[in-house]
C-alpha cells in the first residue's frame, strides 16, 4: 500500500478530470430522464389509448434489462441497424448519455405514474367538476402534490443514475471509475488508496444529494 | 401491470424479435456495406481532407503501443507516433491527429460506426477480420507469446495444458489460437490488457497470453514478470479502416512504404522497441 | 439483422452464463438477506455503537457504485493475502451492495409492526432476541416481501457486473460470443432475451403479489 505515491498530484487532477466527466454525464442524463419519464408517466397516468400501451412495453423492457447491456447496445449495436436507410450514431460519451437516459426514464416514469396515483381521485372529480378540463386538473390539482411526494424516490433514482456512470468504462468512457482503473494499472500497491479516494468521492457527492432531498421533503411537507 | 398486459408485452416482444428476423433475411447483404453506406458518394479520404484532421483509434493502455499517461495527460507509444507520421504524409501536418481510446473488444464496433478513421491498435491482420474491415500492409511483426511471474513453471507453449488458467483480452485474436494449440484450456478473458496484467498480479490465471511487443511492455512496467518461450504465433499487425475505403488503403500504404524507404521507420521502431526491426 | 444461428452455433455458452448468473444471483440474495437482516436489526435496538454500525454501512454502501465494491473484492484483496476469482468477487460483492438495500427494506418492514406487540411479547417472558425471531419478524416479513422480490430482480441485473471481471456470467459470455462472431447485434439481442425470461416474469409475480398484500390488509 502506498498512500503517498498514489495520491499523487498528477493523478488526483487525473482522478478529478474523471470525476468531471462523471459529473457532466449525470448532469444531463438526469436532466433529459427526469423529462422524458415526467412525460411517459403522465401518459401512462392518464391512460392515453396505444400510445400508453406501447409505452407500457418499452418501459418493462428497459426497467428489467441490465444497464450494462444497454449501455454496450446503444454504443455498438444501435449503429448497427439500419432502418429505412436512417443509422443513428454517437460518441462515446453522447452515447452513454443516451444509454442512461433510457434505462433511467423508464424507471422515472414508474416513479412519476405512482406518485400522480397516490392522489386521491376525489381531488380530480372535484376539479373537474368546478369546471377544469383534465389536462388542467392534473396541471393545477395533481401535478404539485404528486411532484412532492416524488422527491424522494427520484433523489434516490438520481443517486443510482450517478453510481451507474461507472459501468460506462465498459466502453472505455474517460469517467471517474475508468481513471481510477488507469492509476491503479501503474502499481499494485495504488489499488487500496485509490479504490478508498474513488469510493470517499462517490459519498460525498451522493451523500449531499440526499442530504438535500431530505432538507426538501421537510421544507415542502 | 395486470395479465392482459403481461401476454400483450410477450407478443409484442415475439414480433418485434421475428420481425427483426425477417429483417435479416432482406437486408443482409447490405447491412454490411450499410455502415460506410451513407457516406460513400465522398471517401474517407476525402472526408479527411476536408476536415483537416486524422481521428484514429488506439490504445489507451498498452506500454509501447499505446498508453496514457496520468502525469502529462498524453497517450505515448509506437502506434501513436505511427498515427502522426501517418497524418504528416497524408495532411502534411504531423500535428493534425485526434485520438480517441479504443479496446480489442471495441475497435470493429467504433471503427464500422464511423466515429474513427483508422484503428491503429496492435490489430493483427486476419481473414475473419478482413470480412469486417480492410487492412493496410503489415506495419508491425509480433508473434503471440506468453507472460508469466518469474520462477513460474510454465517456460514456453509446451507446458500449457488443460489445467493451466490463460488470460487474455476480449475480442482479442490470442483467445482461439490459444485454444487451437491446447484444447480445452481455460481462459479467462478481460476488457482491456490492463485488467488482465492487473489479473495476472492478482494471481487470477496461470498465465497472460497476447502478442509478444505487447507482453514486453508489461514485463519493462512490472520487473517481476517475464516473457517466456519463443513466439508460437505471427501476428502481423495492420491498420485497419472501414470496408471498401481503398484510397485510404492507398494512401496509408504510401506512406508506410515512404517511412521504410527514408528511415523513419526504423527510427520509431529503435525508439520504441529498442532494436533494429528483423528484415525478412 | 437478427441471424438466429448465432443463438443456436453458441446456444451451450448462453446457458452456462445463463446458469451462472442464476446461480451468483440467488448466492448474492441469501445472502445479503442474512446480513440485511442483521443491520436491521442492529440499527433498531437502541444499543448506540450497533446503531452506528448499521447506519454507517448502509449510508456508506448505498452511496457508492457496485462496481467499485466489486473492484475492491478483486483488485484489493491480493494484497491481504486472499484471493477471489471473478465469480466469487462479483457475487460477495453482490452481496455486500444489496445487504445496504434490503437492511432498508427490513427496517421499515420491522418500524411498521406495533410497538405493543413486542411489549407483549417481552411481558409473557420472552427475551428480545426471541421476541424479535417469533412475534416481531415473521410480521414483518409479509411487508418486505415486495421490495424484496424488486431487489432480486436488480440482483439479476446488477449480476452483469461479474463481465468486467471475467466472472463467467451471461453478460460475460455475450461478449464472448460477440468477439467471436463479430454479430454484434444479434449477440446481445440474445442475451438481453436471456435476462428478459428472469425478469419480466418476476416483476410480473411482484406486481401481483403486491396487489394481493395490499388487498389482504
Amino acid at each position: 500500500m502506498d498512500f503517498a505515491g498514489a495520491y499523487s498530484a498528477d493523478n488526483l487532477r487525473f482522478l478529478m478530470e474523471g470525476l468531471k466527466m462523471t459529473l457532466y454525464i449525470a448532469f444531463w442524463a438526469i436532466l433529459l430522464s427526469f423529462v422524458i419519464g415526467c412525460i411517459i408517466g403522465v401518459i401512462r397516468y392518464m391512460q392515453v389509448p396505444v400510445v400508453s400501451q406501447i409505452l407500457a412495453v418499452i418501459v418493462e423492457v428497459l426497467r428489467n434489462l441490465p444497464l450494462l447491456l444497454i449501455i454496450f447496445f446503444v454504443q455498438f449495436a444501435i449503429p448497427q441497424i439500419n432502418v429505412f436507410g436512417l443509422q443513428f450514431k454517437f460518441t462515446v460519451p453522447a452515447g452513454a448519455i443516451i444509454a442512461l437516459t433510457l434505462f433511467e426514464a423508464a424507471m422515472i416514469s414508474e416513479v412519476v405514474r405512482a406518485g400522480l396515483k397516490s392522489i386521491p381521485k376525489g381531488q380530480v372529480e372535484a376539479a373537474r367538476s368546478s369546471g377544469l378540463g383534465s389536462i388542467q386538473a392534473l396541471w393545477h390539482i395533481v401535478l404539485p402534490q404528486g411532484l412532492r411526494r416524488m422527491v424522494p424516490p427520484l433523489v434516490s433514482q438520481f443517486i443510482s443514475l450517478l453510481k451507474d456512470t461507472s459501468l460506462a468504462v465498459i466502453v472505455a468512457l474517460a469517467e471517474l471509475m475508468h481513471n481510477a482503473q488507469i492509476i491503479i494499472g501503474q502499481s499494485p500497491n495504488y489499488s487500496i488508496p485509490i479504490l478508498l479516494l474513488v469510493a470517499m468521492i462517490y459519498f460525498v457527492v451522493n451523500y449531499t444529494l440526499s442530504l438535500i432531498s431530505r432538507r426538501l421533503e421537510t421544507r415542502t411537507a | 401491470m395486470n395479465k392482459k398486459r403481461f401476454s400483450l408485452l410477450l407478443v409484442c416482444m415475439i414480433a418485434l424479435v421475428t420481425v427483426l428476423g425477417a429483417c435479416s433475411t432482406t437486408t443482409a447483404p447490405s447491412a454490411s456495406n450499410g455502415a460506410g453506406g451513407t457516406d460513400s458518394a465522398s471517401s474517407q479520404l476525402d472526408q479527411i481532407k476536408q476536415r483537416g484532421k486524422l481521428i484514429v483509434g488506439v490504445k489507451y493502455d498498452t506500454k509501447l503501443f499505446g498508453l496514457k499517461d496520468p502525469s502529462s495527460g498524453n497517450v505515448e507509444g509506437f502506434d501513436v507516433d505511427m498515427a502522426h507520421a501517418l497524418a504528416k504524409s497524408i495532411l502534411g501536418d504531423e500535428s493534425k491527429v485526434e485520438l480517441k481510446e479504443v479496446t480489442s473488444k471495441t475497435r470493429i464496433p467504433m471503427l464500422n460506426n464511423g466515429d474513427i478513421d483508422m484503428v491503429i491498435a496492435t490489430m493483427t491482420i486476419t481473414d475473419e477480420r478482413k470480412k469486417e474491415v480492410d487492412f493496410s500492409d503489415v506495419y508491425f511483426q509480433a508473434g503471440q507469446s506468453l507472460l508469466v511471474k518469474k520462477g513460474s513453471p510454465i517456460k514456453g507453449i509446451e507446458d500449457v495444458t488443460a489445467d493451466t488458467t490463460i488470460l487474455a483480452a476480449k475480442g482479442a485474436t490470442s483467445i482461439k489460437n490459444i485454444e487451437e494449440k491446447v484444447p480445452n484450456v481455460k481462459v479467462l478473458e478481460y476488457d482491456n490488457y490492463q485488467d488482465a496484467f492487473n489479473a495476472l498480479k492478482a494471481g487470477q490465471g496461470d498465465a497472460l497470453t497476447t502478442d509478444d511487443a505487447i507482453l514486453y511492455g508489461m514485463a519493462a512496467q512490472d520487473p517481476n514478470y517475464e516473457v517466456v518461450g519463443k513466439p508460437f504465433t505471427d501476428e502481423p499487425y495492420g491498420i485497419a479502416v472501414k470496408k471498401g475505403q481503398t484510397a485510404l488503403v492507398e494512401a496509408i500504404n504510401k506512406g508506410l512504404t515512404d517511412m521504410k524507404a527514408d528511415g523513419s521507420y526504423n527510427e520509431l521502431y529503435k525508439k520504441w522497441i529498442g532494436k533494429e526491426p528483423e528484415s525478412k | 439483422m437478427i441471424d438466429f444461428s448465432i443463438l443456436v452455433n453458441y446456444f451451450p455458452y448462453y446457458i452456462e452464463g445463463f446458469l451462472n448468473t442464476i446461480l451468483a444471483s440467488v448466492l448474492a440474495l441469501i445472502g445479503s438477506f442474512v446480513l440485511g437482516s442483521i443491520l436491521a436489526v442492529f440499527r433498531i435496538t437502541g444499543v448506540k455503537p450497533l446503531q452506528w454500525i448499521g447506519t454507517a454501512y448502509v449510508e456508506f454502501v448505498r452511496n457508492i457504485p457496485l462496481l467499485l465494491i466489486v473492484f475492491f473484492f478483486w483488485y484489493a484483496l491480493p494484497t491481504f493475502g486472499m484471493r477471489l476469482d471473478g465469480f466469487q468477487a462479483g457475487t460477495v460483492g453482490l452481496t455486500i451492495y444489496t445487504a445496504a438495500f434490503i437492511a432498508e427494506a427490513i427496517r421499515a418492514g420491522i418500524l411498521s409492526v406495533p410497538k405493543g406487540q413486542m411489549e407483549a411479547a417481552r411481558s409473557s417472558g420472552m427475551t428480545y432476541v426471541q421476541a424479535m425471531l417469533h412475534v416481531v419478524l415473521p410480521q414483518a416479513i409479509k411487508l418486505v416481501i415486495p421490495p424484496l422480490s424488486n431487489q432480486f430482480i436488480n440482483l439479476i441485473k446488477n449480476s452483469s457486473v461479474l463481465t468486467v471481471v471475467a466472472g463467467l456470467d451471461l453478460m460475460y459470455f455475450a461478449d464472448k460470443v460477440n468477439g467471436d462472431s463479430y454479430a454484434t447485434v444479434s449477440a446481445y439481442v440474445f442475451a438481453g432475451l436471456f435476462y428478459l425470461v428472469l425478469t419480466l416474469p418476476m416483476s410480473y409475480g411482484s406486481h401481483v403479489l403486491e396487489r394481493r398484500l395490499a388487498k389482504s390488509s
